[in-house]
């Protein structure tokens, strides 16, 4: 009833092409932009944010990285968990041996850290494509965390083996370290994600973003007209590392804190950023984000929902049901909506537009 | 016909082409040339080599023998994209488009090779990056307007039937503002009132852009109606080459399409 | 300099110093290639037949193992057990193919794997509820004893497992090649469409494969677990199956078995003379490098056709 586009006449080739075209999504959009902002930090505890919202903006921001890669250029990766680490071990460099460098800066210099290792890992997808290259992404996922791990040079020799983040200040608030606030930190995660979200909708909606997608649909045809293929799946690589590596550093110093490798295992970090990007929708920007939220918090529901009905469970029976319950629901989920949370909503909206009526 | 049209100088010059695939000789020494703004059809039974003939020219494959000449210049040996900067586009036998993509975004990508704006405007999608956006928008309506397809603009294009899909690949082609053009089967599997309207297509691009075509085509009387010239396949062997009259007279073409009567 | 030589020089004259000593370790390395090789085998079967590229294979070891031992110590024979186990596998098999295959049938691969690693999650937790998460021996019978052949050491244990690791493969390839089940399954690895379109019914099909492949990660995970226990730690033997996959190609047989091997043996060898100067552990990620450097050369695995692109 609320939500029509009758009357909404697009005059403009760049009204067409905008990327809410109807004006009530417009105004939704700016609501939740505005809510973020303003009514959130003061609404969530301090548990929320530290344990649901914060690691969510993060992997939101990664799973960004992810779909542009696998979803707009078609290269699936599981490498996801090492080019975070790339960019958390870069800031933690950066910031330890310049202190006074700009932890902002030293966040962006990390995404482009991340970029280069994107690249070079990325140059097999030149000769092999699909699951083989998949696999072939693990070997960075390894390697480097093995690297991380035996080099002393990247967690300056300390002997705990651990990186820590120095507390650094940005506009005079610390923002990162013990003594930055859960809501200085939220701040700072969520303005990562929005502009990183506008960028990637912005570079997938231009020429960019339709070389990757005609590389992902049939690279051959894509060749021929044009299109280079080299260039084309090496960029994807790269911008996808930059918001992975972001995404990195921001997890261990605006997150965690501090953190060994194993905070970026495969199973820690990869495959779920890979479950929400399929869940959220493969090749959305929107649906990345949605992803995100819906891996975030299922296991915190999972975890809270017995307790809450009166169910009391030992914790490792907990721990196993809890991996059964998710497995399952991946794949129920896979089974209903396999093109994710991004097309439930696309239909949720269509069917919002008719409104009461059927058709 | 030809008389009016302004044929002009030798734009493609194809010289002893020979290329095989582990044994099977594809094409053994085929000669011939396209002249500015004419349509050839390249005609054949299956398997004649006419797709690879295609695929030589516009470099995805590498013909072992012989040399091919595009606008004067010689061609060594080339990466596949390049052929798309040199200005030759094509369509495919099995439609070739980005099926996750819509109409418009499909014909936008044949346009990716005039579109020069950097990463960071890109980013921004803002000032310059939106100028050429829109521009080449404009044009790509044109040729959206021109194939007559402009209601299934937002549709993604694997959801279009298969008589649409192959307009849209045309459109894509199209789009790069190509100077020679290579259709392979443009009108395979259409009904006669498709094949019309593709056949009308075919000749307002010539007349209009006057672009040079060269296509692959089944239907002798489409081809022999539509093209300037014909060269025929066979068995990876020029049999003939010609005006359409020439080479309907001509009696190694009547043996291989008729069957050679043994008395 | 020193690193240089460590790396190029003092490895190669270790192995002239000892060839012995560099026969077990090869020897060694041979052994745990059959245990990958069965492993990629399971992979492989189910690639082939249902374009599923099955990242549970490892879990499914791991639950084959477990119910095995639990019949165990429930009091069952051997025999017994293994019957249990099998039948366990071929009901997994029904159970996927009936839940997951069916529902999902004409998807992309990448969803078809998103679903094996909630089918991995499944079988994890529920292999760990049903017979708890300590590691247990896991005792077949099988002969343990060393002995000398030309101052080399063989394990018997080792040698019957290669002995089992081939017959098992020898009989999958014989099936395959001459039965009209395999025939069908060949053709339905070629293309699922045709393959219906002549009649041969797919979801049998599946049934089957995904049974043999349980039977085979059952074979897998019984050699690991006397080996090593029966531990949740099996699970990850399927990331080493993995680098064996690339090597060798997604569909083939021959590939899973050179593959393995080649790995095992590479894996083996690197870590005994490189991993010191590398400072240890390289075994994660060796597999990895190796099979990617090898692709880098030849894209279309061990065994793959070079294929022709057409448009």
């Amino acid at each position: 009833m609320f939500y029509r586009e009758a009357g909404q006449f697009k005059t403009s080739y760049n009204k067409d092409q905008a990327v809410f075209p109807i004006i009530q999504d417009r105004w939704f959009i700016a609501a939740v932009i505005i809510g973020a902002y303003a009514v959130v930090p003061f609404a969530a505890d301090e548990y929320w944010l530290q344990a649901v919202i914060i690691p969510f903006l993060i992997l939101a921001l990664a799973a960004i990285g992810l779909n542009l890669l696998t979803g707009y250029a078609g290269q699936v990766s599981l490498g996801t968990g090492a080019f975070m680490a790339v960019g958390a071990y870069a800031c933690y460099k950066m910031t330890t041996n310049i202190p006074d460098l700009n932890v902002v800066v030293a966040f962006l210099i990390s995404g482009v850290m991340a970029a280069a290792v994107g690249i070079v890992f990325g140059l097999p997808s030149l000769r092999i494509k699909g699951f083989y290259l998949a696999v072939a992404t693990l070997a960075a996922q390894f390697f480097i965390l093995w690297l991380f791990n035996k080099v002393g040079w990247f967690y300056n020799d300390n002997p705990s083996g651990t990186i820590t983040a120095p507390p650094r200040e940005l506009f005079g608030i610390t923002i990162t370290g013990p003594q930055a606030t859960a809501e200085a930190r939220y701040f700072v995660s969520l303005t990562f994600l929005v502009v990183g979200a506008i960028v990637a909708k912005n570079l997938v909606r231009g020429r960019i973003g339709r070389s990757w997608m005609a590389i992902r649909d049939m690279d051959i045809a894509a060749e021929i007209i044009g299109i280079r293929p080299l260039q084309t799946k090496l960029m994807a690589f790269a911008i996808s590392s930059f918001y992975c590596g972001v995404a990195g550093a921001l997890y261990i110093f605006v997150w965690l804190g501090s953190a060994e490798t194993e905070a970026f295992d495969l199973l820690q970090v990869s495959f779920p950023i890979l479950f929400m990007i399929i869940i959220g929708g493969l090749g959305s920007i929107m649906g990345s984000i949605m992803g995100a939220a819906f891996i975030t918090l299922m296991p915190i529901f999972l975890t809270n929902f017995p307790p809450m009905i009166g169910i009391h469970l030992a914790t490792d029976l907990q721990k196993h049901l809890e991996e059964i319950i998710f497995g399952g629901m991946i794949v129920a989920f896979l089974i209903v909506e396999p093109h994710g949370l991004a097309r439930l909503w696309q239909i949720a909206k269509e069917k919002l537009r008719l409104w009461p009526f059927p058709y | 016909m030809p008389a009016t049209r302004n044929i002009g100088d030798v734009l493609l010059d194809v010289d002893g082409i020979s290329i095989s695939f582990g044994g099977v000789k594809a094409l053994s020494d085929v000669s011939f040339d396209v002249r500015e703004h004419e349509i050839l059809a390249i005609i054949g039974p299956n398997g004649a080599g006419k797709s690879s003939m295609l695929n030589c020219i516009n470099g995805f494959y590498h013909p072992q023998e012989g040399t091919i000449t595009f606008k004067g210049k010689p061609r060594h040996q080339m990466q596949t994209h390049e052929a798309a900067l040199q200005g030759i586009a094509r369509t495919f036998q099995n439609i070739a488009l980005f099926k996750g993509m819509s109409t418009l975004d499909n014909i936008m990508t044949g346009r990716n090779l005039k579109m020069k704006k950097n990463l960071f405007w890109q980013m921004l999608y803002f000032g310059p990056a939106l100028k050429e956006e829109l521009e080449h928008r404009a044009v790509v309506e044109e040729i959206i307007d021109f194939l007559e397809i402009e209601a299934i603009r937002k549709t993604p294009v694997g959801k279009l039937p298969y008589g649409l899909q192959k307009r849209v690949e045309l459109g894509r082609a199209l789009a790069a503002e190509p100077d020679l053009l290579l259709l392979d089967e443009p009108m395979a599997g259409m009904n006669i009132e498709e094949k019309q309207d593709m056949c009308r297509f075919i000749l307002d691009v010539n007349d209009e852009f006057g672009t040079t075509i060269v296509l692959i085509e089944h239907d002798m009387s489409v081809v022999m109606d539509i093209s300037d010239r014909v060269v025929v396949l066979d068995y990876g062997k020029k049999l003939a080459y010609g005006t359409p009259d020439e080479v309907r007279a001509n009696q190694d073409v009547i043996d291989a399409y008729l069957g050679v009567a043994h008395e | 300099m020193e690193f240089l030589n460590a790396v190029f020089v003092a490895p190669f004259l270790d192995i002239a110093d000892s060839p012995v000593f560099f026969a077990e370790v090869v020897i060694g390395g041979l052994m745990s290639g059959v245990m990958y090789s069965l492993v990629a085998l399971g992979f492989v079967l189910i690639f082939k037949a249902s374009g599923v590229f099955n990242y549970a294979q490892g879990a499914m070891v791991l639950f084959a193992a477990l119910t095995l031992v639990g019949a165990m110590e429930k009091g069952a024979p051997l025999w017994l057990a293994l019957l249990i186990a099998l039948g366990v596998m071929v009901a997994l098999a029904f159970a996927v193919e009936r839940f997951m295959l069916r529902k999902l049938i004409n998807q992309e691969g990448i969803i078809l794997f998103m679903a094996t690693i909630g089918l991995n999650f499944v079988l994890e937790g529920a292999g760990q509820i049903a017979f708890g998460s300590d590691v247990k021996r896991l005792d077949v019978g099988l002969p343990d004893n060393s002995f000398e052949v030309g101052g080399i050491l063989f394990n018997t244990f080792d040698l019957s497992a290669a002995f089992i690791g081939a017959a098992m493969v020898t009989t999958l390839a014989l099936f395959f090649q001459f039965t009209p089940m395999g025939r069908a399954l060949r053709a339905v690895a070629d293309d699922h469409q045709a393959a219906l379109s002549v009649g041969i019914p797919l979801k049998t099909i599946w049934v089957v494969v995904w049974s043999v492949a349980g039977a085979v990660a059952l074979v897998a995970g019984i050699m690991w677990g006397a080996k090593a226990g029966v531990q949740f730690s099996l699970v990850l033997i399927a990331l080493k199956a993995l680098p064996v996959l690339i090597l060798g190609g997604f569909t083939s047989v021959p590939g899973a078995i050179v593959g393995g091997l080649i790995i095992g043996v590479g894996e083996k060898v690197a870590e005994v003379y490189w991993g010191p100067t590398f400072g240890g552990a390289i075994e994660g990620w060796f597999a990895y490098m190796l099979a990617l450097a090898f692709l880098l050369f030849r894209p279309q695995g061990l065994f793959g056709e070079k294929i022709i692109e057409r448009v």
